[in-house]
Order: C-alpha cells, then structure tokens, then sequence
C-alpha cells in the first residue's frame, strides 16, 4: 500500500493547485506514471477513491503509463527497463525506491551503472482541470 | 507537469517537533557518530525520536546504530522500524548494503521519495544524519521542508573548519535557522575554533574530545551510551535542545 501515499501526494498537489487557481471543483485529474516505480494502478485508484476530499467529490482520474527508459552516461546506449528480468526483491525495491535502480541495474552494453532514466521513472501530475 | 511528492512532506512532518539536520561542509568529522549518538542520548531522556540516514552513497549509521534484521513495513507508506528505541530510516534498507551510484537529480529524487512516503509517529525529535557539504541534501531540505534546523560540525582542523565556515555563510544567506557549531574530536585546549565560531555569530555549543576507544562502541547501544562523546552530547542536549 506504497501506492496510498502517493495517492495522498497526488491529492495535496492537486489541492494547491486548485486553491491556487481558485477552483472550488476539481474536474479531472490526469497522472503519468513511469513503469521503473511500477505503482500499481487498481491500489492508487482505489485510494484516490477513498481519500478524495469535497472539492474533489465527482473528479475523474485518468491516469497514464509510460515505458521506463534508461540511457548509459558511459557509452550511450539506451535501454528499456525489464522487470521480468529481475529478482522480485530487487523489483520490490525500486518500486519504493525507483534510484535504487542504479543498485541493482548495468547498462547492458558495457556494465556501467552510470546512466540516466531519461522516462518513466515515477508519478507526475500532468493536468488539474476544474471549475471556479 | 509537476512533482506531487514535494506537497505532502510538511504534512507527514507536521506532527514531529524538531527536525534538525546533523551537517558539515567536511566529510569524516563524525556527522554520522554524532548524529545517532544524539538521537540515543534524546531517547533515553524519553523523548521521542527518530533517525534519518540521507547519506545515500555512504550510509554509516544503520551499522553505528546497530540495525540487526528489523525492517520498515509498507503500511499506507513506509512505516520505519524501531531499533533501540529509536524509529529508523536509510535507504539501506532498499540497496542490500550495495553500493549505490547517485549523482544529483537522483540524490534529490531518493530524498523527495523517502520524506514523501516515509510516516514517522508523532516525534519530538527527528534528527537527520547528512552527507558533507552544501549540495542537493542541504539545499533540498532547505527548500522542502518548512521547519529544517541546522546542528553544524566541525573538527580543530582549520581545513574542515574552512569549509564548514563556508557552509554556515551559505545557510545564513538562506535564512537557515543554525542551532550551533560542535566541535569534535579534540585534541588540545585551543580556542581557535570557538572565536572564529563567535566571529560568524554563531553559536559554540560544545566540544567533543577525541575518543579512540569509540570504534569499540560501534553497533552497541550500551557501550555507545557510556563513552565520553555520549556524556558530553548529553550535556548539550540539556544546555541546547
């Protein structure tokens, strides 16, 4: 149940940004979420459902993936991260901590673990949409 | 688009009372030494307290402490354990004491992450035990966590008290609350270190001699307790905090 605190953050973000723009309903929220944090989308919505406050008592979540892409600051070469390829402590890890990643991960090319996520690394809030 | 874990983590801080930063612009000072002596000597004045490990790359007081096999649990978060009455955080727990490569943006991101997900009980203390210098750590903490208090340490050495000079300019620039200077490991009477503290209005709160059967003391509670470094931590503790 990592997934609820960031279901929580995801809410507070939302919450500012709306007290900010003075809406008094938030609409639509729409969240990416990076593959390398591999957040599991039933537990976040099913949180979002059960923390949602008034202002965000009819507001719809879109929420959108993207593939975890990693980049060799070495040699170049750029990756897609494989969970399926890992050991399931080692996937539970970089779930909690995506950084965690450069631990247990080499570039497949040439070893080094100095590279980049360049994509899909964890949660984003894209967009807060709502009415004044 | 933004980054939503940066709006929750005043909010899981909210109920601590204290939240200082162990720091020095020098590495090898005892930052880490101090840091978890000071959360051991708070916790059996039977305060609550919890420790923090943000030295991602070379994280030293899981084994200071004396860890063992507690784990945090996923619970709505991560719930840090409990270990030697003291709630615990590092990202040992997640790197299997392997090292760990980090250069900025991930030093920020593994920082936002953990103070994002990470629930501490109400706390009167949460002593933070962090990495040498003035980069990511200090200037992250600065900037996202509202209540952020600075406990400066320094050796006699005039080259680490250089840059802990530096470093104590930068927070005051930043409107760092600054608790004071400690000076440890020493060695001589001197005062050198004390004036040049005063000349920076800051506080000299306390010096820490050198103590080279310390090193016996590491992942022993008890032992830790009875050294001179615990006794004289102790007295601050009861002048200062």
């Amino acid at each position: 149940m990592h997934e609820w605190a960031l279901a929580e953050a995801v809410i507070a973000a939302a919450t500012q940004i709306a007290a900010k723009e003075k809406l008094k309903q938030i609409t639509e929220i729409t969240i990416k979420i990076g593959e390398l944090q591999q957040v599991e989308t039933d537990i976040l919505e099913f949180a979002f459902q059960q923390l949602k406050p008034a202002n965000l008592k009819n507001t719809k979540f879109h929420i959108k993936s993207q593939k975890a892409t990693l980049k060799c600051r070495v040699c170049g070469n750029t990756w897609l991260f494989a969970r399926q390829q890992l050991d399931p402590a080692i996937v539970e890890a970089i779930h909690f901590i995506p950084e965690t990643a450069h631990t247990y991960i080499k570039c497949p090319k040439c070893s080094s673990p100095d590279f980049e996520i360049t994509e899909g690394r964890g949660i984003q809030l894209e967009k807060v949409t709502g009415v004044r | 688009m933004a980054d939503p874990r940066t709006s929750i983590i005043n909010q899981r801080l909210k109920h601590i009372n204290r939240i200082i930063a162990v720091t020095s612009g020098k590495g090898g000072v005892g930052k880490s030494l101090i840091a978890t002596t000071l959360a051991l000597t708070l916790s059996k004045q039977h305060r609550k307290v919890g420790l923090f490990d943000l030295d991602f790359t070379s994280p030293s007081t899981h084994l200071i402490l004396g860890t063992k096999d507690a784990q945090p649990k996923e619970e709505k978060g991560i719930v840090p354990p409990t270990i030697n009455g003291i709630e615990y955080m590092s990202l040992i727990y997640y790197c299997s004491d392997k090292p760990t490569p980090l250069r900025g943006a991930d030093t920020s991101n593994v920082l936002i992450e953990l103070l994002a997900i990470t629930r501490w009980s109400p706390l009167d203390y949460l002593i933070i035990d962090m990495p040498p210098g003035i980069g990511d750590a200090v200037l992250d903490l600065i900037r996202l966590v509202n209540r952020i208090e600075f406990l400066i340490v320094t050796t006699p050495s005039q080259l680490a008290f250089e840059t802990v000079k530096k470093q104590a300019i930068l927070l005051q620039q930043l409107h760092a609350p600054i608790i004071g200077i400690i000076e440890n490991m020493k060695m001589t009477n001197t005062k050198n270190i004390q004036q040049q503290t005063e000349k920076l209005n800051l506080a000299y709160i306390g010096e820490i001699p050198y103590d080279p059967q310390v090193e016996d003391a590491i992942g022993d509670e008890t032992k830790l307790l009875s050294t001179v470094i615990a006794q004289k931590i102790t007295e601050i503790t009861h002048r200062r905090l």
